[in-house]
């Protein structure tokens, strides 16, 4: 029996979308209602998902299937085919959760042209959902590239005084990435062919065959998803777009920019690269450079991060180096590291999704991001200061909050491997953990210097706190940060099937004899639960 | 030579009666006033659908295709599937004149005469396979283009688009029939089947035939606009009335590719060896030439001509897959497939686009500067949106029905083996993003010049609404397009070409 779940999910934003296109864009306050209405029913029919979920978080392979592999255009192989491992359930709830957020936040701070705002906000969060659901490459790529339209325009039309470079700079490089992950999609469709004659895009039937592709071509085919993910995620070259799309951005597209979209890049990592090409990710040399761009990332992104003008531009430059961690944790190669990858990434979306909300609260009442416009807030905005101390101290990795969690888990995951890329998995650490430092003194410095002291400028003087609606968009996210600070079980335990058996068909596939191996182990892989995993960061929370 | 049988008339029929449509608008057209002129267009385009039915029973009747005029006319699904194509075309640009001619105050009947007797021709050009009857009829469409380019007579740019039109193709249609007649003097025939069969006899390093094929391939690749023959596509698009040029980008073109895929893969395939490589060149030289010299237009028509320049490099692309692997492997297949779909999308959403660019002409605004979008979508948001998606199809973004065009020749690339190609291939493709996210910033994030809403005339609405729904349908769900390309394919499998072969 099929259960729709995932479609209605993923379509309840589009249905929203299509039902603005009717009211007269005169009428504001029904649109906005409109739209976060859907917004939130969005959240809301997502909900049902996690006790489902839950209840078979330990059976293999992809669960809530949909469709079959050849049902939407026979003629090439590809399908409407939608499933979710916790992987991506993590990431599902996290888009359904901060697209709510980030509608309900855009009230006020949208005044023009607010009607094709929610269309465009509602159609980008389909296409996300999209991304993280889709279990054919045809429909993977069409969402991963269609996502792309709604970002250009909220960047473009609603955003700051450069908003035309920003949007377009977002737009080409993001696009060179994803053509050069066509070519490699098409040449792993056509090997398939060639190894079993048949034409498919489903991704669980590439499992099977991808890995035998020899060195040499798996290389250059590992260097175009490479590419394509790394510019999103982004990694250390390919970041300059970043800080000029999230400085443009509206705030709830910097939300949604940092929250979900660089999502992608990481989840493409492990969706794809990772059980793609074993054997180049077992490769010294791949894997040295793979993970010194990660360590680079973390220290050039937070030494940037030091020395921001601009608040939101600093909030921008830490996501280069948290995301730093996140890649660390993925080509570590460790179930630890994977799931601290993938935690850390749900952790991200909610500290950083949340800064970019604190940057922007700031923003609508004064117009200016610059740190030095600002001093004394919190003598004005108590709450608000006390909101911001509790997000900063998640995103800098405080105990008890959910930063923490995930980074320790990747340094513990990267530090447990005796050898990688030439060196220790202490070498990696020890260069990682100065990135877990300079956070701390970015934030905290910024803090120091927004929001301690006497109000210096007078402008600043007649601030108003937050409003109840402003504070309901903390809400959710504050509890999720200290629910995974706090007990990050569960967490875990949706990882842990999906994680070990990811590591496991690595291992498997990336032996010598690996083509005999693929053959025999299809996707779904009976992997025997392992307790270490789930047991490890439980322990580690004392 | 016993006189004609009654299934020969049949399948002419189409082309008879756009013909009769044709002659008859013209003799209308002296008795209608002024002010009714509009009816031209109402029989040209009632001409296009009876036309088209006349196809659509062939397609029943025949459906292993048929063969006649002394072996000159094969009317086999390839044929079919282009002469649906030019028809859609036809019509769609038919839409897009009434209003359009009547605020250029140039409302006469012989443009959609003209414009139905160029489709005459390009349909004799798709079902030729007698280098006699192709060379008819391109001549037929490319003398009916040169009037139609230079249709505003009080308009300069026109004027000399046309000339400059008349005298290149003119040019090359002399160098075209040059190749030809050495090809019949080598083989002795004009029949495209007894040619492949007599060339593939010969030794292809034979001086003579290498002249052939060289004065054929310019004229080939000059009408579809192929670098280094290109020079007169942008002033001719720049010139040309914009519905023309919608015209001529998609159903000229097209038509230009069928007489190409019929001589090169069909008379003249013995010599692939020799001609791929030339291909590959002015593949590369297309693209490089057509996406730099797009990136600086400021004019929209031109900017788009380059474009369509662009999209030639593309198709030649897939001619290279399909050069460089046997037939009947998948990249010889994907990349003819590649082809077809590419005309077919292309036919779609570049008259769209057109269709838009057409829709800015007022009575006091020209329309085809780049300035002239600005703020469109404010004052007229249907069509700066409708713009937007034919220009994310254009750009190959899915699930805009481009994309599928992209891919099959991307996928053709890649099973044939041409991994540089194909990287080259995606880079440009990010150039032609670039230009034409020109246009859409210009629509969505610019202040308008002129604030007042821009009127849009009912067979405009026609027009954009066919070009878009075709666009997303073929984009979202492009499965029966693709079986449709499929059925269309067996260019050298039709029974009445095996029976000639043996």
């Amino acid at each position: 029996m099929q259960s729709h779940i995932l479609s209605i999910i993923l379509f309840t934003p589009l249905l929203g979308a299509l039902i603005l296109l009717f009211v007269p864009k005169e009428n504001k306050a029904a649109i906005r209602w409109i739209a976060n209405l859907f917004a939130l029913g969005g959240f809301l029919i997502s909900l049902p998902l996690v006790p489902m979920f839950w209840a078979q978080r330990f059976e293999p392979g992809f669960k809530f299937m949909e469709g079959a592999a050849n049902n939407w255009i026979p003629s090439i192989g590809a399908g409407y085919v939608l499933g979710i491992d916790g992987i991506s359930f993590l990431l599902i709830m996290l888009t359904t959760l901060l697209g709510w957020v980030s509608i309900l936040s855009s009230w006020t701070a949208i005044e023009e042209r607010v009607k094709e705002y929610y269309v465009w906000f509602l159609v980008l969060q389909t296409g996300m959902l999209g991304v993280f659901m889709a279990l054919d490459f045809f429909l993977f790529f069409v969402f991963w590239e269609a996502m792309l339209v709604p970002m250009y325009l909220l960047i473009g039309i609603w955003g700051g005084p450069r908003k035309l470079y920003a949007a377009i700079k977002f737009f080409l490089y993001t696009l060179l990435g994803s053509v050069l992950m066509l070519l490699g999609i098409l040449f792993l469709y056509f090997h398939h062919h060639t190894v079993t004659g048949v034409f498919t895009f489903n991704i669980p039937a590439l499992y099977t065959t991808a890995p035998q592709i020899p060195f040499h071509s798996a290389i250059w085919l590992f260097l175009a998803f490479f590419i394509g993910f790394a510019i999103k995620v982004p990694m250390f070259p390919f970041h300059t777009w970043l800080p000029d799309a999230h400085v443009e951005a509206p705030t709830a597209g910097s939300v949604i920019l940092a929250g979900v979209l660089l999502k992608m890049g990481t989840y493409g990592f492990v969706r794809f690269s990772l059980p793609f090409f074993p054997g180049v990710l077992m490769n010294s040399r791949v894997r040295w450079s793979m993970l010194m761009l990660s360590v680079i990332a973390i220290i050039y992104g937070a030494l940037v991060s030091l020395m921001q003008k601009d608040m939101k531009k600093l909030v921008a430059y830490s996501s280069v180096s948290h995301l730093g961690f996140c890649t660390l944790g993925i080509f570590a190669l460790t179930p630890l590291g994977l799931s601290g990858s993938v935690l850390q990434q749900f952790n991200h979306g909610i500290s950083t999704g949340a800064l970019f909300l604190i940057v922007g609260i700031l923003y609508e009442r004064r117009h200016t991001r610059e740190i030095a416009e600002y001093g004394g807030i919190s003598n004005v905005m108590p709450v608000y200061a006390t909101v911001t101390m509790i997000m900063f101290l998640s995103s800098m990795g405080l105990p008890l909050l959910n930063g923490f969690v995930g980074e320790f888990t990747i340094l513990q995951g990267t530090f447990i491997e005796k050898e990688m890329g030439g060196h220790s998995g202490l070498f990696w650490t020890a260069w990682a953990v100065p990135g877990v430092v300079l956070a701390a003194a970015y934030l905290l410095w910024l803090y120091q210097r927004v929001f301690f002291g006497t109000v210096t400028n007078p402008k600043n003087e007649k601030l108003h706190d937050l409003t109840p609606r402003e504070l309901l968009t903390f809400v959710p996210l504050i509890i999720m940060a200290f629910w995974v600070g706090l007990y990050p079980k569960p967490f875990f335990q949706i990882l842990e099937q999906p994680v070990n058996q990811l590591v496991q068909t690595i291992h498997d596939n990336a032996k010598p004899n690996a083509a005999v191996n693929a053959q025999v182990v299809p996707q779904p892989v009976p992997v025997a639960p392992a307790p270490a995993a789930a047991t490890k960061p439980k322990g580690k929370r004392e | 030579m016993n006189g004609l049988s009654p299934t020969e008339y049949r399948l002419m029929l189409p082309m008879v009666e756009l013909t009769i449509f044709a002659l008859g608008i013209l003799m209308i057209d002296l008795m209608v006033p002024r002010e009714w002129k509009w009816i031209n267009a109402v029989g040209a385009f009632v001409g296009v659908l009876f036309s088209a039915v006349c196809v659509a029973q062939i397609q029943w009747a025949f459906p292993r295709g048929g063969i006649g005029f002394f072996n000159s006319l094969l009317v086999d699904r390839f044929a079919i599937y282009f002469w649906y194509l030019f028809l859609a075309g036809a019509a769609i640009a038919i839409l897009m004149s009434v209003r359009y001619l009547e605020v250029e105050n140039e409302h006469h009947g012989e443009y959609y005469a003209l414009m139905l007797l160029a489709v005459v021709g390009m349909m004799c050009m798709a079902a030729g396979v007698d280098i006699v009857l192709i060379f008819i009829g391109l001549e037929l469409m490319a003398i009916s283009t040169y009037v139609l380019v230079g249709f505003l007579r009080r308009d300069r740019r026109s004027n000399e688009a046309a000339l400059k039109y008349l005298l290149l193709g003119a040019f090359s249609s002399g160098i075209f029939a040059y190749g030809l007649s050495l090809l019949y003097g080598l083989t002795g025939t004009t029949n495209l089947i007894l040619i492949q069969r007599a060339v593939s006899r010969l030794d292809v390093h034979n001086p003579v035939l290498v002249i052939a094929l060289l004065t054929t391939m310019v004229g080939l690749l000059f009408k579809i606009a192929a670098i280094p023959f290109h020079q007169w596509a942008p002033d001719a698009y720049e010139g040309a009335p914009t519905s023309i040029t919608g015209f001529m980008s998609v159903a000229v073109k097209a038509a230009a590719w069928a007489m190409l895929l019929r001589i090169l893969l069909f008379g003249l395939f013995p010599l692939r060896s020799i001609y791929t490589p030339m291909i590959v060149f002015v593949a590369i030289a297309t693209m490089t030439g057509a996406n730099f010299a797009a990136l600086t237009q400021s004019n929209t028509k031109r900017l788009l001509a380059y474009s369509s320049i662009a999209h030639v490099g593309y198709m030649l692309l897939a001619f290279v897959a399909m050069g460089t692997s046997d037939p009947g492997s998948p990249g010889f297949t994907d990349g003819l497939k590649g082809i077809l779909v590419y005309l077919l999308v292309y036919t779609f959403m570049n008259l769209g686009a057109f269709a838009v660019i057409t829709a800015l002409r007022q009575r006091n605004v020209i329309g085809d500067e780049l300035d002239d979008m600005a703020g469109l979508y404010s004052r007229a948001p249907v069509a700066a949106v409708l713009m937007l998606l034919f220009l994310l199809s254009l750009a190959g973004i899915p699930p805009a029905a481009g994309f599928l065009g992209k891919y099959y020749i991307f996928l053709s690339l890649i099973e044939s083996g041409h991994y540089v190609l194909a990287a080259l291939a995606v880079l440009y493709a990010l150039f032609g993003l670039y230009y034409y996210l020109k246009i859409a910033n210009a629509m969505f994030m610019r202040e308008p010049m002129v604030s007042e809403r821009l009127p849009v005339s009912l067979g405009m609405r026609a027009a954009l609404g066919v070009t878009a729904l075709a666009t997303i349908v073929i984009g979202v769900y492009p499965e029966p397009f693709i079986r449709t390309v499929n059925w269309s394919l067996g260019i050298a499998q039709s029974p009445h070409v095996a029976a000639m072969m043996k």
